[in-house]
């Protein structure tokens, strides 16, 4: 049996860390793109639209984050076309977090004061001078806090692709602990490198909106 | 010459019937104030001028143009009327400056000196030329109100429609407000008002209508309206406002 001295765990969860981060990248730049469009879906005038947004919305919201990567990565390989744990895993999380950022945004939107519509209107802007002028700027400010610290959710989230394979933080700390059977160690260093990775967010998260509380907008 | 003409204007929020049937014309250069109960549909009035609210029937035609939202863009009804909202509605993110100069240079597509010029003489006729680069946020409720109203004047309006204004101030900032609006009149501005001043519509509107449970109840000059009420609703409005 190979002998794993404390520096080898460290060595090899930290690179598995990597893995964790691309993913959650992937994540959420993946939904953040698709949340837009929904968000624009989801205010458009057209009530066939609006309602496939709520319901895409409340379905992703609605299921286990788990289901969701089983759904499509054992989904996937029932059609027919089986697709990696990698494809899995970014697809999963992009249609998670799009869920949740759309639902974030389009809060934010709806939070900029009625008044400020009428007061555009009066003024001679149409919708998308009002929109590009007045309300979005002030609703960008507004999500800036809730879209970092879902961040985080992101990031927690993406241990659940180890469970259909995808080697990042969780797996490789998962089996370390079958090669050296040093769960208790293996297990705190892992919840560590999370911490380290969400905690700086959070802190961030708090900062933005203490800043934006400084600024009147609340 | 008559500015603004309202005809037979009706308005339901679904059962409630809000207006029921409003006859007004207002003259350029003329001051009236709208005064009444709250839900007698003073505001609703002044928010069909201006197609914030879409009147159900009847005619408003503003300049001679009939006020239409289906036809008239926003920019063309900003044209015409420019409103003064309680609540100031400034735009939180944007300067003093840039509240005034946003709508002439998006809507109107002026040019950028030209507009702010046009902003710093707004600004100085509602005295606030020294709060240019300053935010909503760092001014009184007072402030904010001359700037909304500096706002309006900068799309240079035909009539402008100001609800209730000083209803959102601190007493000792009302004043302020109002010495404004008495100079705009003075100038010559069309100015509907609805308001709970008075005093103020005694002194600075050329007529007052009183309007009841949906209808103009009673119109006149003020002097006349306010120490010879005809009408029982009025006799009563007046002890209890005064």
């Amino acid at each position: 049996m190979i002998e794993f001295t404390f520096w080898d765990i460290l060595r090899n969860l930290l690179l598995a860390t990597r893995w964790t981060i691309v993913l959650s990248l992937i994540a959420f730049v993946g939904g953040a793109t698709v949340g837009l469009v929904l968000t624009f879906m989801r205010l458009s005038s057209s009530r066939w639209l609006q309602r496939l947004t709520a319901l895409y919305v409340d379905l992703f919201q609605g299921t286990p984050l788990l289901m969701q990567l089983f759904l499509i990565f054992f989904g996937a390989a029932a059609l027919g076309h089986p697709i990696s744990a990698w494809w899995a895993a970014s697809i999963a999380l992009t249609l998670f977090t799009s869920a949740f950022l759309c639902d974030i945004w389009r809060g934010c939107l709806e939070a900029v004061a009625k008044g400020q519509w009428h007061a555009a209107r009066v003024l001679g802007m149409n919708y998308f001078q009002s929109m590009r002028h007045v309300i979005l700027p002030q609703a960008l400010r507004l999500s800036i806090p809730p879209t970092v610290g879902f961040s985080v959710q992101v990031i927690k989230g993406t241990a659940l692709a180890s469970i259909i394979g995808f080697v990042e933080l969780t797996k490789a700390g998962t089996m370390l602990n079958n090669a050296t059977f040093e769960p208790f160690t293996i297990f705190a260093l892992v919840a560590l490198l999370y911490f380290a990775l969400c905690y700086p967010l959070s802190c961030y998260a708090r900062y933005l909106e203490k800043k934006l509380y400084d600024a009147g907008l609340r | 010459m008559t500015l603004v003409y309202v005809d037979n204007v009706h308005k339901a929020f679904g059962d409630l019937e809000v207006l029921k049937g409003i006859n007004l014309s207002v003259a350029q250069g003329e001051v009236v104030a709208i005064i009444g109960r709250s839900g007698s549909g003073k505001s609703t009035l002044l928010r069909c001028l201006n197609q914030l609210e879409k009147h159900d029937s009847g005619k408003i035609t503003i300049a001679d143009k009939q006020l239409d939202a289906a036809s008239m863009s926003p920019k063309e009804l900003s044209e015409n009327v420019g409103m003064v909202f309680q609540s100031f509605n400034l735009f939180p993110h944007k300067t003093v400056g840039e509240n005034v100069c946003l709508a002439p240079l998006v809507v109107r597509g002026e040019g950028k000196t030209e507009v702010e010029k046009i902003a710093r003489e707004v600004l100085e006729k509602v005295g606030l030329s020294d709060k240019y680069d300053s935010y909503p946020a760092q001014l009184s409720g007072g402030q904010q109100q001359r700037v909304a109203i500096a706002r309006a004047l900068a799309m240079r309006p035909k009539v402008l429609l100001c609800d209730e204004v000083t209803s959102a101030l601190d007493p000792e900032l009302v004043g302020e407000v109002l010495r404004v609006l008495e100079a705009l009149a003075a100038e010559g501005m069309t100015l509907i008002l609805v308001t709970h001043e008075m005093g103020f519509a005694r002194d600075v509107a050329d007529r007052v209508v009183f309007m009841h449970q949906g209808r103009i109840h009673e119109e006149g000059a003020p002097s006349e309206l306010f120490s010879n009420p005809q009408t029982p609703e009025l006799k009563q409005f007046i002890s209890a406002v005064l």
